[in-house]
């Protein structure tokens, strides 16, 4: 039994939509980092779905592209996450806004 | 010959280089000995190259040379470009000549002052930009010399500039020359319109047969009149003048009374053949030469200050110049710019060498009984003195005659301007024996303090070459009526080619005129030294009487018949009025509110619109996001 593509999409979007959510909404530093990955998962999951559709192997290229920076990126802004705790004491994200005009 | 000329204008140029760069270095003696070589030279030249002119025949008698192409734009190209003919002989000898004796003279004269080295540099410059001036071959030269002799009598004027009125006087002179100069710029303008050159030959070459009417040379020349009038201080831009007496004497002397001042005078004989084709200008030249001949030496009567008296002395004396080129006869203005710069450069540095005795007292009032500490200073300056009012014999009765001849036979009516002109001779024998007296004879009204002593012998060897040519310099323009060929008459014959008056064959038969015409101003002259000698010698108290009798005419006299009062109200103050109002209430209010407005209100918007910066990731993010719903939307629709 073969999953249509439209249900998997339609996962995808809702994966997505959560991680947006996520983003926008959690004041834990680590939640919304959690939930930037999931946001980048569910991009992985319409490439994998698409690069099965069409029998065409670019798209899972792409994914272990996105994973390998999707690390890195996750180790850079771990590294930042621990050093403004340090520094603040805090990781609620509505109370660093060292940015600020 | 001609490859020399540039040498006349460069040597001065090096000296103001020199006393203006390493000034500092040099000792007072050594700047003034550069400044003094420097025009020494420059006479050397000029009167090599004179030689070298007059061995020529009369119709080749020109040197010319192009050293560089200066201005080139499109269809214009103006050259510096020195042109040497016996009228430029004329003037850079007398500017040379008298320019260094006053050098001379200014060694003694500035002695022990800070600024020496300045002073000297700025005369250098000065004689420059006069030579430069007077060389020029095309208009736009001798306006950059024009300019820069203003800039030199500005400088010169305002050279003690810590007394705050030495400084105004200067800025005086260059203000009040700026509105005549501008009209020189038009008539420029407007001469190369017509033409297409500004060279002064060329010009003089194409006017006369250019398909143009008559008011078109009337407003060129009337405006070039209008420069002239402002530098040679005639009505109704003579204010200036008296207050440049604020400058050291023999700045006066060299800038003031014997060079700068003529250049109107040698701007209208330089372009006789314009001015020729425009004889409604001629009138108005004459005409408001002869006014202000008259009009200054009745100031002159009253004035104390023997600098201020000197000053309207001058003014008269140009305003003859102009009243000659006037009514045609060009030679004799030139001859009279000539003999008066050599007496009034005398009387000037003479009355020097009186002040610098007195440690600087300018006050007819406070001298008196000076001839016998002063012997050489009297004696050079009676000479001066009967040089200017026109005694037969010295130099000022050849010139003066000659103008008031070329008025008396030019038209009819024009004797008009001889009566005014033979009363101006009667008015300045009066003054300038009034000052004469008042300075040498009578009470020494002086503080007797000090004991005033003669001035140095660098100060009166110029004085006694200066009387020599105030007493000579009259005979090489002997007049035929005398039996003399007017040498120098003839020998600028061929550059003064406009309607010549005195000398012309016609004129032969007049000869009888002429003298009786001498006869009367003798008898004119004689008759107020006489009354110059009753009034201050005799019966010293009658000078107080008559001024008394005379009440309000003396008062106008002594007030210079408010002239500089009613342009400080009619001018000056509006002008005030009007830069106050557009600073205080248009620049400050308006102005300065639309500026500093503006940059309140982006300052304020920007106030506003940083709160955006909240530094919250989530606003960004969520603004972030918007902006990709809203593309999206867009992309859905388009």
């Amino acid at each position: 039994m073969v999953v249509p593509l439209y249900h998997i999409l339609a996962f995808a979007g809702l994966l997505f939509t959560i991680g947006v959510a996520g983003v926008l909404f959690r004041r834990n530093a680590i939640i919304v980092f959690m939930s930037i990955e999931i946001m980048l998962n569910a991009v992985n999951l319409v490439f994998i779905a698409f690069s099965r559709y069409y029998g065409n192997v670019n798209g899972q290229v792409f994914v272990f592209f996105i994973m390998t920076l999707a690390a890195a990126e996750v180790a850079v802004g771990l590294a930042i996450i621990i050093s403004l705790f340090r520094n603040l004491r805090t990781s609620d994200i509505s109370e660093i806004h060292l940015m600020k005009y | 010959m001609a490859d020399i000329l540039y040498l006349i204008t460069l040597f001065p140029l090096l000296g103001f280089l020199i006393n203006g760069l390493v000034g500092r270095r040099l000792t007072e003696k050594q700047s003034g000995l550069v400044a003094c070589l420097a025009v020494g030279g420059s006479f050397i030249i000029s009167a090599q190259l004179l030689f070298a002119l007059l061995a020529l025949p009369p119709e080749e008698r020109l040197f010319t040379q192009t050293l560089f192409s200066w201005i080139p734009v499109g269809e214009l190209n103006i050259q510096v470009g020195y042109w040497f003919d016996p009228l430029s002989a004329v003037m850079t000898l007398v500017v040379s000549g008298v320019g260094l004796l006053i050098h001379i003279y200014s060694i003694g004269y500035m002695h022990g002052d800070p600024g020496v080295r300045r002073y000297f540099s700025f005369l250098n410059l000065f004689t420059f930009m006069m030579l430069s001036l007077v060389l020029a071959d095309n208009l736009v030269l001798l306006f950059l010399g024009w300019e820069g002799v203003g800039l030199c009598s500005y400088l010169l004027i305002g050279y003690w500039f810590e007394d705050e009125a030495k400084a105004r006087a200067g800025m005086k002179a260059f203000i009040v020359n700026r509105i005549g100069d501008a009209g020189f710029i038009v008539a420029m303008i407007l001469l190369y319109r017509q033409f297409g050159t500004l060279s002064i030959s060329e010009i003089a070459q194409a006017a006369p047969g250019a398909r143009v009417g008559q008011g078109f040379f009337t407003a060129a020349t009337l405006l070039m009149f209008m420069g002239a009038t402002g530098k040679s201080a005639q009505i109704p831009l003579h204010v200036w003048l008296p207050d440049a007496m604020a400058g050291p004497t023999p700045v006066s002397a060299l800038i003031h009374a014997a060079t700068m001042v003529t250049a109107g005078v040698y701007l209208i004989a330089r372009n006789n053949v314009l001015f020729s084709l425009a004889p409604a200008t001629m009138t108005t030249v004459a005409t408001l030469g002869i006014l202000t001949a008259l009009f200054a030496a009745s100031i002159a009567i009253t004035q104390n200050d023997i600098k201020k008296v000197l000053a309207y002395s001058t003014i008269s004396q140009l305003g003859y110049m102009f009243t000659a080129v006037g009514v045609g006869a060009f030679s004799a203005g030139i001859f009279h710019l000539m003999t008066h710069a050599f007496f009034k450069g005398l009387l000037f540095l003479a009355a020097g060498s009186v002040i610098h005795s007195l440690k600087g007292e300018q006050d007819l009032s406070k001298m008196g009984g000076l001839q016998v500490h002063l012997p050489t200073t009297h004696w050079t300056m009676l000479v001066g003195v009967l040089a200017i009012a026109g005694i037969p014999g010295f130099s000022g009765f050849f010139s003066k005659d000659e103008i008031l001849w070329g008025a008396f036979s030019q038209h009819e009516g024009f004797s008009l301007i001889w009566l005014a002109g033979i009363l101006t001779a009667g008015l300045t024998a009066f003054y300038m024996f009034r000052l004469f007296f008042r300075t040498f004879y009578g009470e020494a009204a002086w503080a007797g303090s000090h004991q005033p002593h003669e001035s140095p012998s660098v100060m009166t060897i110029p004085l006694v070459l200066l009387a020599f040519l105030a007493i000579f310099g009259g005979y090489i323009g002997f007049p035929e009526a005398l039996g003399g060929i007017n040498r120098f008459h003839h020998f600028l014959e061929p550059v003064l080619a406009g309607p010549q008056v005195i000398g012309m064959a016609g004129q032969q038969a007049s000869h009888g005129l002429e003298l009786s015409l001498m006869v009367v101003s003798t008898v004119v002259v004689l008759g107020a030294v006489y009354y110059a000698y009753r009034v201050y010698i005799r019966q010293p108290t009658l000078a107080a009487d008559l001024a008394q009798r005379l009440g309000l005419v003396y008062r106008l006299s002594f007030n210079k018949y408010f002239v500089d009062e009613a342009y400080q109200l009619l001018v000056v103050r509006p002008f005030q009025a009007l830069a106050t109002v557009s600073w205080k209430w248009f620049d400050v209010r308006v102005v300065d509110g639309v500026v500093n407005g503006s940059g309140f209100t982006i300052a304020w918007l920007g106030g506003v619109i940083r709160r955006v910066q909240t530094g919250l990731i989530q606003h960004y993010a969520s603004i972030i996001l918007l902006g990709v719903i809203f593309i999206l939307i867009y992309l859905y629709i388009a």
